[in-house]
């Protein structure tokens, strides 16, 4: 009998037994936190995925379209900055493909996703705690202009295939799992891939569909992966024809909402989570009728100092 | 005299100035006093009660204030204080001022 080693499966197979494990999230109705005859308000729980947060669609997609591209191979070391989720995405994905990977991230990250990285075998490279994102983004160009043959610097903030990961694959989703009824998506603004990906998606399906996006209603705020579009850098992603709609949540709304959904909905989420549902309320209150969806990007085990603040 | 360093997305909210002089004694008076300066400033810094909100981290030199005295931590003649947000995050790059 010939045994094959998982180290001899050409990469590319291993790209297509994966994309099973990414996506495919369930859609939940939320029945406790709000109500209200006639508007249906939808979540998905997209922790329930490899990796375990919203993010794994968009570093799957860029890993890969890098792959298809050759610009990404297991002799090479994909690079990025990130703070949050992508890395950890990255860093399962590229664990199981066994693609070395360096993420470049602040040293105020905090440490159970420092703990995650290594424990998934990332070489971390710290930048300054005064720097955030931004200083960490350079550092990675840096080092990918310093050692082209090193590294494949993936640049989740420019990359289109951050996006399209959501028009691929999250609209037809949430377009098939609402049976066609929804009419509003609500999603908040980070590096933008979520809702510019999602609403174009959306939008091809039914033109009439509503996106609206959410922001942190302060420029220094507690909404991780969130971005404050008048006073940060907006990514080159982002696509400003598409949102219909801008509203602002604040962090201690988010908190309030950890609170609720896990009391009444029995969820425990995390505060960007929170925001999102927040967000939805407020537009589903609007309504007379209609089907309004959100997502939950990740749930709170990542948050320990954020849960030990509120509980 | 401290030195306030003003995070890049906060300074259109003190006419471009990167850098305030303080001459105040703690960093709750330091905090109130660049507010009452620049209203527009307050909301990112302050809650309603005038507490500094809970996810923004205030370092006095090197250390956060959290392992100091907390918001009655003094400042001295040429402290340098810098305001940071509690998570990693978002896009703020002033770390050059303070090479």
């Amino acid at each position: 009998m010939l045994l094959t080693t998982i180290s001899e499966i050409p990469l590319v197979q291993k790209v297509h037994q994966l994309e099973k494990q990414i996506g495919n999230t369930p859609l939940i109705p939320i029945r406790n936190v709000f109500w209200k005859k006639d508007v249906q308000l939808l979540v998905k729980l997209e922790w329930q995925q490899l990796g375990a947060s919203v993010k794994t669609r968009p570093a799957f997609n860029i890993i890969k379209s890098a792959i298809g591209r050759g610009l990404l191979h297991q002799g090479i070391r994909l690079l990025d900055a990130t703070s949050g989720n992508t890395g950890i995405a990255y860093a399962h994905i590229s664990a199981v493909l066994g693609i070395p990977l360096t993420i470049v991230l602040p040293e105020n990250a905090s440490k159970e996703r420092k703990r995650i990285l290594k424990a998934l075998g990332v070489e971390l490279i710290y930048t300054s705690k005064f720097g955030g994102t931004d200083e960490a983004q350079e550092k990675a160009q840096d080092l990918a202009t310093k050692y082209p043959d090193l590294y494949y610097y993936a640049d989740q903030y420019s990359n289109p295939a951050n996006w399209q990961a959501h028009q691929l694959t999250t609209a037809p989703e949430i377009w098939e799992q609402t049976q066609q009824k929804i009419t509003h998506f609500v999603a908040g603004l980070g590096t933008t891939g979520t809702f510019v990906g999602t609403s174009k998606g959306l939008k091809a399906f039914n033109p009439n569909i509503q996106s609206i996006a959410l922001q942190p209603g302060t420029a220094l705020h507690g909404l991780e992966g969130w971005k404050h579009l008048e006073t940060a850098k907006v990514p080159a992603i982002y696509d400003t024809t598409l949102a219909d709609q801008h509203l602002e949540i604040s962090t201690l709304e988010a908190y309030n909402y950890v609170k609720q959904i896990a009391k009444k909905e029995g969820l425990l989420v995390s505060p960007s989570a929170a925001a999102n549902l927040a967000g939805a309320i407020k537009v589903a209150k609007q309504l007379d009728k209609g089907t309004v969806v959100t997502l939950f990007p990740d749930d709170a085990s990542k948050y320990g100092e954020v849960l030990q603040q509120l509980f | 005299m401290a030195q306030i360093i003003i995070p890049t997305p906060l300074r259109k909210f003190t006419n471009n100035q990167a850098k305030i002089d303080s001459n105040k004694n703690t960093v709750q008076a330091a905090i109130e006093d660049l507010a009452k300066q620049y209203p527009n400033f307050q909301k990112h810094l302050l809650d309603e009660a005038g507490q500094i909100h809970p996810f923004i981290k205030i370092f006095v030199g090197e250390d956060d204030i959290l392992d100091l005295d907390k918001e009655q931590t003094t400042l001295e003649n040429n402290t340098i204080v810098s305001i940071i947000p509690a998570i990693a995050g978002g896009s703020y790059n002033y770390y050059n001022l303070l090479k």
